[in-house]
């Protein structure tokens, strides 16, 4: 009952109660009224006495169409129950059929849903006769095919689901599976469905009776009341008008309510706008000349509860050449730190920084051509990363027409070319395929290809090996290292992998939360990591030396939303060494050694000292007590 | 998998395609075929004497039902059925004793210039509307804008196209007077019924193609195209437009049908001379072989359409033809 | 204990076969770790030896018995998903999904206090919706479940893959120290080569339905015999090794 939120929605249900209202009194209040025969006011038009003018016996209009709630409400849900009834098991047996049986039923309603509910009627309306009886049948019937086709559309969007095999795999038949799991998974499009096809049942009867083929004389509903008033429009429109506007406002009783109910559904969330967030200035300013320099990074979406900015104030710089990894798990802010310095966070999206620059010129003043051309983007999915519709060379070479003004010949022997560098077997024949034709490891060679054909200064890299496995990730990740080194471009990889990150960057950046909270050389990674986030996720990770026989080392509890985060250090909740301080203030990241900067009081707070190795000392105590089943 | 996948494609997939594709729409139409032949045997009761009423006298009736065929065995007359159906017999109007297919090649082309002209006009207006629609409003931008939008559309839509023809012709018929209210003679009368059938669907399809475009903006792909700095014109038109269509094709080709249907009822309304009024009176005089011969030409008409929009989204979209398979 | 033994298992899905005669045995209380990459056919084994698709060829026998011939309920056997966000139906408690999987005449409420409890779930929460869990609880629950059924043999297919670095350690705490108390058989797949190192006793490599190598997790991992073991090895990213060590 979400949907009785929105004005619509409400105005709506206020609208279906009212008809319902109508169809249970009308007959009872003003039955004889819409009955009686006056032959001195045949035919009339509008008048304060009758307000929708009479019919060719004198009876009134208005009360008319009043009564006829009942009987055209009532004939709309009779005949919608049993059509959705009939949609519903039709759409259910297939799952409980023997599977030759199931395809039958199926491409039954394929072929039977292939043709448009009035036809259906119609075809139907012959068999079972004019009438009251046969035109319910029709219609009902009529709708049963969307109805089965829905069911089975969503049944089996929920069987291709684990908690389906998984039931069955503890011996769950399949009717039970069918009703315990399966039904209530899909009651509520069904429900909301349902409550469309009441509307359009409505619609539909009144359309029957209208051509004479529904309700038949003494009876009335709106449609034959329409189909009635519509042969002297000429002389006085009201009668025709009266039921028309009936029957629209109670369609759209039903279709508005339907449509509000979907929307609630699906958890749209009204967004307010608030009062853009604000940015503070907390960053240390050490300059160093990059490609790309980020100061103070700060990236924030309208929730439904104010700003969540899940980007709190990045800074870093990616030198010349330099390959740089940045690690986090899901939800720390690292791929949205890309979008956001390639400038491809949209609206509502805010980004805010203190500099963030791409080969010294401000990114917000750097051209499309520059940008398209020198900077690069790999991205997580290689599976849809790339245009289905469009031939990869087509894609590839869009770049180089764009940006460079080439003639698409010259630009497909630039993509060939390109595709060759990132060795791509027959590059020329494989230019002309489709996305579909290539593997995954291929499309993300062919990725690269495409920012290489301009002169990337930058590539960035989001996830590029995730999708892939492990001996095509390691050629992904040498054909990178290759662009670096031939094209003396800087790479910005990130990962969730910290041994992914290890392997191939001079540094790394871990980050937490939206925010980084340690940056360091990767030699020194597996030594003198210092943040005891960095040194509890390279303990978690087993690899190929881990030891067997000892418990893996655990982090309790999970990353924080980005709602969630507080005034402290989002890892204090976490973190084995964390006290009161941490919890109340957040730490800034600091510099401890040339190229190694930490965000943690527990070790800023030990730097005197650095050579009696206390926080380190603690941190590995506290891997330790942590290292149990929590 | 994906292993699998190459292997089909390469080996080509449009005629693995084209046969599938084939062998529904024949399947379809033996379907359709069968069920107009068999529609008068469902009849509960006697047809010939469900047509004539109860007044007429036995002989009357056994010579109907000798004319109908009826006193055969039932497969004797399936096959003849089928026989006269390929020499292009459809039957005799019981009403007018004129051949079926003279009759509906006599009201075919009044039909088919109402529903093409409207589906012209539905895609010309809907389309642009849908696509600008979309972009305005991409990402929660204007909200009032969206709002306004999907509500008019939804009121539209639940307009059956039969109200809305009334409403048409008292506004511009009866009480402006501007253009004619019924027949197919006089200039601009098609004006009212095209109106009458286009509004509707219009609103869905425009509805439909802001959704669908608005889901395709949220791809990877269009990230990809964005990242390539191309000019926003062309990740619209060139990236984005392309995959919208093939959602917003296979739900207008149900549309399409249903305005093949919806013919009936505004033909009806503006007494236009088509099939849709002949079916109805057809319907309501129990003339069966000129119901089954337009409920023949409708169905026929609906799985076209549905066969012409699956080839269309196997052009524009390569992997289209590999689905389903 | 229970042994689960595939014998010239084959899967054919059109034209495609996805295993093609496996010999494995998983021997009583051991974990066999399975690893290949995608579409290798290991998780059609999985869903195999479950019952959720029958071989085209060949048998699985547990304890010597066809389970073809068993009913699913009674196959002692059981499974936990990759993806714990669609492996738990989200309008079921947790408690009712763990109670599916339990044969007649349990104590149900009882014992799946007893299961929320083995895996480190406070058991006041079994009426809570999946939706109200992390990923990692999920897939506790799901453990759960699995051990509900009272299996003989745990197929685990890529448990750990969707959860977040710092939770899959938990599980796989968790999953090792319930093998090992309840002496469960287990078949363990996973693509990454370092976690199904850290759970098993041996190792079967597999690679294009057909396994290539299986041994003592120590030796295939030390000496590994077949090109691609060695191969999957160099390729595994580790932090001791370059990403241009073992070019070839």
């Amino acid at each position: 009952m979400r949907a009785l939120r929105t004005p619509v929605g409400l105005a709506a249900g206020l609208l279906l109660v009212l008809l319902a209202l109508l169809a249970v009194f009308a007959p009872l209040l003003w039955g004889s009224r819409a009955d009686a025969i006056d032959t001195d006011a045949l035919q009339q038009g509008a008048s304060a006495q009758h307000l929708l003018g009479t019919d060719a016996l004198g009876r009134d209009i208005f009360y008319r169409v009043l009564v006829a709630t009942r009987l055209t409400l009532g004939l709309a849900l009779v005949a919608t129950f049993v059509g959705v009834t009939a949609g519903l098991v039709l759409g259910s047996l297939p799952s409980v059929l023997p599977r030759w049986a199931g395809r039958l039923v199926t491409s039954a309603v394929n072929i039977a849903v292939a043709f448009p509910g009035l036809l259906l009627a119609l075809f139907f309306a012959v068999i079972f006769g004019t009438g009251t009886v046969g035109a319910v049948l029709a219609i009902a019937f009529a709708i049963t095919p969307s109805f089965a086709r829905l069911t089975q559309t969503l049944t089996a969007s929920v069987s291709g689901r684990d908690f389906i095999a998984a039931a069955r795999v503890c011996g769950v038949g399949r009717f039970r599976l069918l009703v315990r799991h399966v039904l209530p998974n899909i009651a509520e499009p069904l429900v909301i469905n349902a409550t469309l096809a009441a509307g359009s049942a409505l619609t539909a009867f009144a359309g029957l009776s209208f051509l004479g083929i529904g309700v038949q004389a003494p009876s009335y509903d709106w449609g034959r009341l329409l189909g009635e008033g519509l042969n002297r429009i000429y002389v006085s429109p009201a009668p025709a008008l009266g039921p028309a506007v009936a029957v629209v406002l109670a369609g759209l009783a039903f279709n508005l309510f339907g449509e509000a109910a979907a929307s609630a559904a699906s958890h749209r969330q009204v967004v307010r706008q608030r009062s853009k967030p604000l940015h503070e200035s907390t960053v240390e300013e050490r300059d160093g000349e990059g490609v790309l320099t980020v100061r103070n990074l700060r990236v924030s979406f309208p929730g439904a509860a104010g700003w969540i900015t899940p980007v709190r104030g990045v800074s870093f710089t990616v030198g010349q050449g330099e390959m740089i990894g940045v690690v986090g798990e899901s939800g720390s802010g690292k791929s949205l730190t890309a979008l956001a310095v390639s400038r491809l966070v949209e609206d509502p999206g805010v980004v805010t920084a203190d500099r963030l620059e791409f080969a010294g010129k401000p990114v917000t003043e750097t051209s499309p051509r520059e940008l398209g051309t020198s900077l690069a983007m790999v991205f997580q999915d290689p599976m849809t990363t790339f245009n289905p519709t469009r031939r990869i060379g087509r894609q590839l070479a869009e770049v180089s027409e764009v940006h460079h003004g080439m003639s698409r010949k010259a630009a497909f022997e630039r993509v060939v070319d390109r595709l060759r560098a990132v060795r791509i077997p027959s590059a020329a024949k494989r230019a002309r395929q489709y996305p579909h034709e290539f593997s995954g490891g291929m499309r993300q060679r062919a990725m690269i290809a495409m920012g290489l054909m301009g002169e990337p200064r930058l590539v960035i890299a989001d996830e590029p090996t995730t999708a892939l496995d492990v001996t095509v990730q390691r050629e992904v990740l040498r054909l990178l290292a290759r662009v670096r080194e031939e094209r003396s471009a800087a790479v910005l990889l990130i990962s969730h992998d910290i041994t992914v990150v290890a392997q191939t960057c001079d540094r790394v950046l871990v980050m937490y939360a939206g925010r980084i909270v340690e940056e360091l050389p990767t030699a020194e990674l597996f030594t003198s990591a210092r943040h005891p986030y960095t040194t509890a996720l390279l303990a978690a990770v087993p690899d190929l030396e881990t030891d067997r026989d000892a418990p893996l080392a655990v982090i309790p509890g999970r990353p924080p939303e980005p709602a969630e985060i507080g005034a402290g250090c989002p890892f204090a909740p976490r973190c084995p060494v964390a006290d009161e301080r941490c919890r109340n203030e957040e730490p800034e990241l600091t510099e401890v050694e040339d190229g190694h900067r930490v965000a943690c009081w527990r070790l800023v707070e030990g730097l005197p000292g650095l050579d009696d190795a206390m926080p380190d000392e603690k941190c590995r105590d506290g891997e330790l007590r942590a290292g149990r089943v929590s | 998998m994906t292993q699998v996948v190459e292997r089909r494609v390469t080996g080509g997939s449009w005629l693995p395609f084209a046969r599938r594709r084939a062998v529904r729409f024949l399947t379809s139409l033996w379907v359709l075929v069968t069920a107009a032949f068999l529609m008068i045997h469902l009849i509960p009761g006697d047809p010939a004497r469900e047509a004539l009423g109860m007044t007429a006298s036995p002989d009357v009736v056994n010579a109907r039902r000798e004319a109908l065929g009826l006193n055969d065995s039932l497969l004797t007359q399936y096959w003849h059925y089928l026989g006269d159906l390929f020499s292009g017999d459809l039957g005799t109007s019981l009403v007018s004793g004129t051949p079926v297919a003279d009759l509906i090649g006599d009201r075919l082309p009044a039909t088919l210039q109402l529903a093409v002209t409207a589906f012209l006009v539905v895609v010309v207006v809907a389309v642009p509307v849908g696509v600008v629609m979309a972009v305005l409003t991409r990402g929660g931008r204007r909200r009032g804008a969206e709002l306004g939008f999907t509500s008019t559309s939804v009121v539209l839509a639940a307009i059956p196209e039969f109200l809305l023809a009334v409403g048409l012709v008292s506004l511009f018929g009866v009480a402006l007077g501007w253009l004619p209210v019924a027949g197919r003679d006089a200039a601009g009368s098609s004006v009212l019924p095209v109106l009458a059938l286009a509004i509707g669907p219009a609103a869905v399809l425009a509805r439909i193609v802001r959704v669908e475009l608005l889901s395709v903006l949220g791809n990877d792909f269009v990230r990809t195209a964005r990242a390539k700095r191309l000019p926003a014109r062309l990740v619209y038109v060139r990236h984005a437009l392309p995959n919208a269509l093939t959602a917003t094709l296979t739900l207008g080709a149900m549309m399409l049908a249903g305005m093949v249907a919806g013919t009936v009822l505004v033909e009806n309304v503006f007494a236009w001379p088509g099939l849709g009024s002949t079916i109805v009176g057809s319907i309501q005089q129990k003339d069966y072989p000129a119901v089954q011969g337009i409920v023949l030409v409708y169905g026929t008409g609906v799985l076209l359409v549905n066969l012409g929009v699956d080839m269309v989204l196997a052009l524009l979209d390569p992997r289209s033809t590999i689905r389903e398979a | 204990m229970s042994e689960l033994r595939f014998e010239r298992v084959s899967l054919q899905y059109g034209s495609l076969r996805a295993v093609d005669a496996v010999d494995l045995t998983v021997p009583a209380g051991q974990v066999v770790g399975l690893v290949g990459e995608s579409g290798s056919g290991k998780s059609s084994l999985a869903a195999a030896a479950v019952g959720l698709v029958p071989p085209t060829a060949g048998r699985i026998l547990l304890d010597g018995t066809d389970v073809q011939r068993l009913r699913r309920r009674d196959r002692g056997l059981q499974m936990v998903f990759q993806d714990p966000y669609s492996s738990l139906d989200p309008r079921m408690s947790i408690g009712g999904s763990i109670a599916e999987a339990m044969p007649r005449g349990v104590d149900k409420r009882a014992e799946v206090a007893r299961l929320l409890e083995l895996v480190n779930l406070d058991p006041g929460r079994a009426a809570s919706l999946p939706a109200r869990l992390s990923g990692g609880q999920r897939q506790r629950v799901a453990l759960a479940r699995a051990l509900a059924g009272q299996p003989k043999v745990l197929i685990a297919d890529e448990i750990t893959s969707a959860l977040d670095v710092s939770v899959q350690g938990a599980v796989l705490n968790l999953v090792r120290d319930l093998q090992r108390r309840l002496g469960l058989s287990m078949l363990f797949i996973s693509h990454n080569l370092a976690v199904v190192r850290y759970v098993s006793d041996r190792i079967a490599v597999m690679r294009a339905g057909t396994i290539v190598e299986e041994g003592p997790a120590g030796q295939v991992l030390a000496d590994p015999q077949h090109g691609y073991t060695r191969e999957l090895l160099a390729a595994a990213p580790s932090r001791h090794t370059s990403l241009w060590e073992d070019a070839s």
